[in-house]
């Protein structure tokens, strides 16, 4: 079997992120998993980049400056202004059960390996295999956000996930068409400053950005406490 | 025509940006009222002009009006008009007791304008990508009006709304890949791939195997802002805690929006796999939302909860309905969305001052409403009966239709649904009663109410029950054969 190099190249970038969004599972430093986030952005341009110049298709080129504007350089410098602001730079998660979640993820890997095999089969792009891979960081970062309980980590595992449906529209498409992935980057810049305003919301609020504090709403009890209106 | 899509889209999108500019005067409330107005001509114009000359895209192909979107255009941007003349009041008590500042209304008064922009902009965009980026945009233009009280429940039910929609719409995202990876086979790279026009012109040859999990992507993640059950978690949080016009602009129509979305991928995936698979799905999760909303009925005891669980129950009717297929079942799914969205917003208008009233949302601290306020217990009373199903209302005609349809195709499924509104109607009925008869605990209000919105809404319900004009059947029958 003869593959590309452009495409081995692909594949190489693809198994990064796949290990990213696992070293983000088991992250516990805030600080960290922000490098991190930004790394898979990085990751995620520069393998648009060569898928873009292995197949001349010109969006990919914009779609991958877009990224690399958006994920390696905005985002991240939000994020680090942000938990500057909040004091939380040096915070550190207590995680229980890192092997376990290590587990339950890798499940979810060959979980999505199965999910995207019939797909991949159709697909006639060059970096077809990938697909797999991106639903799994896809599924990682859900995973990521499920375990966590803190308002920061809960978010990057959010944007992780919008990183892993790009990587799927490129590895299975060569990306959407332009109009959308400019309307999709627009609602995720969007999306990360309001959430910039809530974490300040919650903070205020709670004393803290622990979501553990977040349980009064149940059904029963939000009547019991009901604050009058 | 181009005329009118741009009015339609621009008015709501600049009046955003003037009123982020403007809105801590005391006229941006007078502007709210003043830009809906005007979007809502436009939405007439862009009705009118279907009615004429039939369906439509227009700006090359990006935008389209057919029967199925300009009955929701008009009644989004009616509901938007109505909403906006009802906050006025609203805001203006709320700020008066020093529920709110003047800089929190601003930030309402642009959020609203903006909210009006992304659902117009889903309902008219011919494109599945724009429709996703809107439908989020959506989630993001609201939750800062959930948390807009910033009490502890407020804020969290906002976080909640955030995360779980965030998480939701990332599934349709997925979704709309594969629909594109799917269309990009047949309509080429670039462009096309994802107009629906495009699309549903080459249905039948899009692959089958894609198409239906995209269709279970796309349920998930447009189903969760449907507030289907299991998904609907954040939905009585998000209305109980929000203002009451964003309560009311949520269930009247956000839901019905992201329910817009589900059908439209409907269409596709019934071309390229045959009715049936789509069909069972919706069935499903229509049929669980109606069971399991109506169990959480009979537990509520906060008023705009009961409501918000009530909507679920609704949307899980239409869903259903939808679901079943066929032209009497969709034709009485798309009257019960109309329906229901002018009913409930109706209701929400009546339950916030009645709230504001007794200084409570909790069911048991509303209490004779008709003695101090008439008008506020009248409109509760009958925008109940309304929900409710009771005739001569709209709501009882679609729901009878649902309910023969599914008597005649779906015989198992009956029992369900009329326990499901039994218990509904069983549980709201008589927390109406209470509400709105007996001694009086509630106080007057700093201002008039501004009840004459509830009974405009109530009146069409009530002339959408007795008599259903030409027009609207007719585009009720064309959208129908449409989706099948």
């Amino acid at each position: 079997m003869n593959i590309p190099i452009s495409a081995q190249l692909v594949n190489l970038f693809a198994a990064l992120l796949l290990l990213i969004a696992f070293a983000m599972l088991s992250q516990r430093r805030i600080v960290s998993l922000i490098h991190l986030y930004a790394a898979q952005g990085f990751v995620l341009a520069v393998s648009t980049l060569i898928v873009a110049h292995s197949t001349s298709q010109v969006h990919l080129v914009y779609s991958a400056l877009l990224t690399l504007a958006l994920k390696v350089v905005a985002l991240p410098w939000l994020l680090h202004r942000l938990i500057e602001r909040l004091n939380v730079r040096w915070d550190v998660e207590t995680l229980i059960n890192i092997p376990t979640t290590m587990i339950v993820g890798i499940g979810l890997v060959i979980f999505a390996f199965n999910l995207a095999l019939p797909i991949s089969q159709l697909s006639g792009t060059i970096i077809r295999s990938t697909l797999g891979i991106a639903l799994a960081s896809v599924l990682l970062s859900f995973l990521m956000m499920l375990t966590r309980a803190k308002a920061v980590p809960q978010v990057i595992g959010f944007l992780a996930m919008e990183n892993g449906l790009l990587f799927a529209a490129t590895s299975a498409t060569y990306g959407m068409p332009m109009v959308v992935e400019l309307g999709i980057a627009l609602d995720v810049l969007i999306g990360a400053v309001i959430l910039g305003i809530f974490f300040f919301q919650i903070r205020e609020t709670f004393d803290s950005l622990d979501l553990h504090h977040m349980e009064r709403l149940r059904d029963e009890k939000a009547a019991i406490e009901d604050s009058p209106r | 025509m181009n005329l009118a899509i741009t009015a339609l889209l621009g008015l709501p999108l600049v009046g955003g940006l003037i009123l982020a500019l403007a809105g801590a005067r005391p006229v941006a409330a007078d502007i709210n009222i003043v830009l809906s107005l005007f979007t809502f001509l436009a939405a007439i114009a862009a009705s009118v002009d279907v009615l004429a000359n039939g369906n439509r895209t227009m700006l090359s192909e990006q935008f389209f009006l057919d029967s199925f979107n300009v009955f929701l255009v008009a009644l989004t941007a009616f509901v938007g008009l109505t909403t906006a003349i009802y906050s006025r009041t609203y805001m203006r008590i709320e700020v008066q007791r020093g529920k709110l500042t003047e800089a929190r209304l601003r930030l309402y008064h642009s959020m609203y304008q903006l909210f009006m922009f992304t659902m117009l902009l889903a309902l008219t965009t011919n494109n599945m990508g724009l429709l996703w980026v809107a439908m989020e945009a959506a989630t993001l233009t609201t939750v800062l009006l959930v948390s807009l009280y910033r009490t502890p429940a407020s804020v969290e039910a906002a976080w909640k709304y955030f995360i779980l929609c965030g998480v939701g719409i990332a599934q349709a995202l997925f979704g709309t890949i594969l629909l594109y990876f799917a269309a990009e086979k047949i309509l080429g790279a670039e462009g096309a791939g994802l107009l629906w026009t495009h699309l549903d012109v080459v249905k039948a040859g899009l692959e089958p195997t894609v198409l239906s999990l995209a269709f279970v992507f796309l349920l998930l993640g447009y189903g969760t802002k449907v507030g289907l059950v299991p998904l609907h978690n954040w939905l009585p949080d998000a209305h109980a805690e929000g203002p009451t016009p964003v309560s009311a602009v949520l269930s009247g129509l956000l839901l019905n929006v992201a329910l817009y979305a589900v059908v439209r991928t409907k269409v596709l995936v019934d071309g390229a796999l045959g009715a049936g698979f789509a069909g069972t799905l919706m069935r499903g999760f229509g049929l669980l939302s109606v069971v399991v909303a109506a169990l959480f009925l009979s537990r509520q005891k906060d008023v705009k909860r009961l409501f918000a669980y009530s909507s679920i129950e609704h949307m899980g009717l239409v869903t259903f309905a939808f679901g079943m297929g066929g032209p009497v079942a969709t034709f009485a799914g798309l009257l019960h969305m109309t329906v229901h969205s002018l009913t409930k917003s109706a209701i929400f208008f009546a339950v916030g001052h009645a709230a504001q009233k007794a200084g409570s949302q909790v069911i048991d601290n509303i209490r004779g409403l008709i003695k101090t306020s008439p008008p506020v217990g009248w409109g509760l009373m009958l925008g109940g009966l309304a929900i409710l199903g009771m005739p001569p209302f709209g709501v009882f005609a679609s729901e009878f239709l649902i309910l023969t349809t599914a008597i005649a195709r779906h015989p198992w499924t009956t029992p369900f649904l009329v326990a499901g509104l039994g218990i509904a109607f069983a549980a709201i009925f008589q927390r109406l009663q209470s509400m709105v008869f007996g001694e009086t605990t509630v106080q007057a209000l700093p201002y008039r109410p501004a009840i004459i919105p509830v009974f405009v809404h109530l009146g069409f319900v009530l002339i959408l029950g007795l008599y259903l004009p030409p027009f609207l059947a007719d585009w009720y029958r064309q959208a129908a054969r449409l989706i099948g």
